[in-house]
């Protein structure tokens, strides 16, 4: 079954065109990278597909699990299944981590129809997903990504995607920022979140991730558009020779 | 109504003032009727009340009850939303008669709780020694207008070296079906050594446009601790204007919190002093604003005394087309070395409409000191609400959140578990439904 449809998709920020037709197809179960230069619209796509609100979609559709995702207000996005882990995790003082799961998960909850999680169901939870990225217990107490170090703050971002489940994470640019030991730690987060039922859209500039996130398949990113799909091969093959003949490729077919 | 008036009312109604009053209050009125007559009520002209025209809240003919008739007011109709074992007493007002207490436990020996008439009376020679001795008169505002019309009020006085945990509370309610002004006195003395907490509840919700003066003097001697939270729940149809003045010797510990919850039209004001060395004050204050709502604090700590400490932390949340305004002003003075101060104002529009002014005064005379002072007036962080509405959280609830977050700095700040968390649940309620009363938020149906 496709988890995710997007046909032809167009968007801009500002009045500038960032994605200029994308066509894309995620298959439930598999692992799709996204690779490309600085400014090719990575981080553009998955803004537009969380639904970040300084973008506007021109043109173009997106299917997720048959629902069409653009349609949907950023929360439902996410109560479906959509999960993106950002880049730069935000900090938000004064919220603790504690209060902040337990909304997240009620609120999910509630639009599932479900009651609230109890109490001591939601601390097996908590400590079951902490255990998975080994964050300390104290960060529940503290305040959202305050004062987290860079590489807790991506183990947060795993973490919280483990305890929402979702059916498509979004991972953007997960790996920047990170030394090797964190990388391995969030690499080995998110595969043992892997079931034939979830999927995940990668979104990085290095190979280095994607030794340890095997991807099914590899999509190049440039201009706005995905001008090469290809295997695993081609992040080792991107990785030895670089975007450039791609590009001059892409450039001589559209002269 | 003019300041001619109120001095043609006070001057018309002398006799009847005294009468429903106390020797020692009446003493000091003929000065007050000086000071007011010279001084006046302030306009906008006034450095210290640019954006609150207290001339022209005090303009309407809003009748006084000097003939003290008993006002129609039910404590346990008006004020359900009690927590048990949060206060050791519960005291109440109705406009400015004091009406009642309800005891949870006994205070200890030697410590005096109730109607300020009648312990002015009962216990001359204490109140003596303080009432009207520290409310600043020689000045446009409303001490000298209130030290006119006194009556009745509140007091508290804690002997030495006795410690109250629980906090003493005054419920102030305002008659359903009379427009009025209620001249309300607060006296205060915490003797050396001792301690006491302080919960003033404003619940006035009368449909009727209500006027409350508020003027009380904390008195806190060596080494004593006092802390006042003066909570405001009253009706868009409510205004208020209170000054609270502070006095504190020798390493004394006090804290103030204005915590404006709901409102009509308010003014608060604190001024303190350090008369002695190794002092330390916290005031502190929210206010959340909608509406055409409107909350002026205005702060003074005059460091005086050496080696003192003073820290203000002032946060407000703006909607609709609500006003606030904040304005402290610190003076370090010639001697007071090592004076340690911080004043922070912080401020958050929701809509273009909502206006917020904020004005930090530092006016510092001695060389060895540690002062600073910073406000900003922004809106919610958007990248925080995009974040979290990606977990899943709604937009409405994520706002809310982070309200919460940004307000619960202030309440954090309060020492005693039970109050922090009782006050905390107050703002959500208020943030939630619009207000925290109880008809609003249906936990007490």
């Amino acid at each position: 079954m496709e988890m995710l449809d997007i046909e032809n998709l167009h968007a801009e920020i500002a009045g500038k065109e960032i994605l200029k037709g994308i066509n894309l197809q995620i298959e439930a179960g598999t692992v799709h990278a996204i690779m490309g230069p600085n400014g090719s619209g990575k981080s553009t796509l998955s803004n537009v597909l969380s639904g970040h609100p300084a973008y506007t979609v021109t043109q173009g559709k997106v299917t997720f699990k048959g629902k069409d995702l653009l349609s949907l207000p950023v929360e439902n996005r996410s109560h479906e299944g959509l999960f993106m882990s950002f880049q730069y995790p935000v900090e938000i003082p004064g919220v603790s981590m504690t209060n902040f799961m337990r909304t997240a998960i009620n609120e999910k909850r509630r639009y599932l129809g479900l009651d609230p999680m109890s109490p001591t169901e939601f601390l097996k939870l908590m400590k079951e997903k902490r255990d998975l990225v080994k964050l300390d217990a104290k960060f529940m107490n503290r305040s959202v990504n305050e004062g987290f170090s860079g590489g807790e703050k991506k183990r947060n971002e795993i973490f919280q995607m483990a305890v929402l489940e979702p059916s498509l994470s979004i991972l953007d640019e997960t790996d920047s920022g990170l030394d090797i030991d964190a990388l391995r730690i969030v690499a080995e987060g998110v595969n043992s979140l892997k079931t034939p039922e979830s999927s995940a859209l990668v979104i990085t500039h290095y190979q280095r991730l994607l030794d340890y996130i095997k991807p099914d398949v590899v999509h190049v990113l440039y201009a706005g558009r995905i001008i090469r799909t290809a295997g695993p091969e081609l992040a080792l093959e991107l990785e030895e020779r670089g975007y450039d003949w791609l590009i001059k490729e892409f450039e001589e077919k559209n002269r | 109504m003019s300041e001619t008036s109120y001095s043609e009312i006070f001057n018309a109604n002398r006799s009847l003032i005294d009468a429903g009053s106390s020797p020692v209050m009446s003493s000091l009125r003929d000065r007050a009727y000086g000071c007011h007559s010279k001084y006046g009520l302030p306009g906008t002209k006034v450095e210290e009340y640019l954006h609150t025209d207290l001339s022209q809240w005090l303009s309407a003919d809003w009748g006084m009850n000097l003939g003290r008739v008993a006002l129609p007011v039910n404590p346990s109709e008006a004020f359900r939303c009690s927590v048990p074992n949060l206060s050791t007493q519960m005291h109440f007002m109705a406009g400015d008669s004091y009406i009642s207490k309800e005891g949870h436990t006994g205070l200890p020996d030697g410590v005096l709780a109730g109607s300020l008439l009648e312990l002015s009376r009962s216990h001359a020679d204490i109140v003596s020694r303080y009432l009207g001795t520290l409310a600043d008169m020689e000045k446009p505002g409303i001490a000298a207008l209130d030290t006119m019309f006194m009556q009745d009020g509140f007091m508290v006085y804690v002997p030495r070296n006795v410690q109250i945990e629980k906090p003493v509370q005054l419920v102030s309610l305002m008659p359903d079906a009379v427009q009025m002004l209620a001249c309300r006195r607060i006296l205060v003395v915490v003797e050396q050594g001792a301690s006491l907490r302080l919960l003033l509840c404003d619940h006035s919700s009368a449909k009727k446009p209500c006027m409350s003066m508020q003027v009380a003097e904390c008195f806190v001697a060596d080494n004593a601790s006092l802390e006042v939270y003066d909570l405001e729940e009253t009706s868009a149809t409510n205004t208020r204007v209170t000054e609270c003045y502070v006095s504190q010797q020798r390493d004394s510990r006090v804290m103030i919190q204005n915590l404006s919850l709901h409102n009509g039209k308010t003014r608060n004001s604190v001024h303190s002093c350090f008369k002695g060395p190794g002092a330390s004050i916290e005031v502190n204050g929210i206010a959340i604003l909608d509406g055409g709502q409107h909350v002026d604090n205005f702060t003074f700590v005059d460091h005086e005394a050496t080696d003192c400490q003073s820290r203000e932390l002032f946060k407000y949340v703006l909607d609709g087309k609500s006003t606030g305004s904040f304005a402290g002003k610190v003076l370090v003075r010639p001697d007071a070395q090592r004076t340690s101060s911080q004043q922070t104002n912080r401020n958050i529009c929701l809509t273009p409409e909502a206006r917020m002014w904020t004005q930090p005064q530092l006016e510092i005379y001695a060389d060895d000191v540690k002062c600073s002072h910073g406000a900003t007036v922004g809106q919610l962080d958007e990248k925080a609400l995009f974040y979290m509405q990606q977990r899943g959280i709604p937009m409405k609830e994520a706002r809310m959140l982070l309200m919460l977050a940004f307000l619960g700095e202030v309440i954090d700040r309060i020492p005693l578990d039970p109050l922090r968390s009782r006050l905390l649940g107050l703002v959500e309620l208020r943030l939630r439904h619009g207000q925290s009363r109880c008809e609003g938020c249906g936990v007490c149906k």
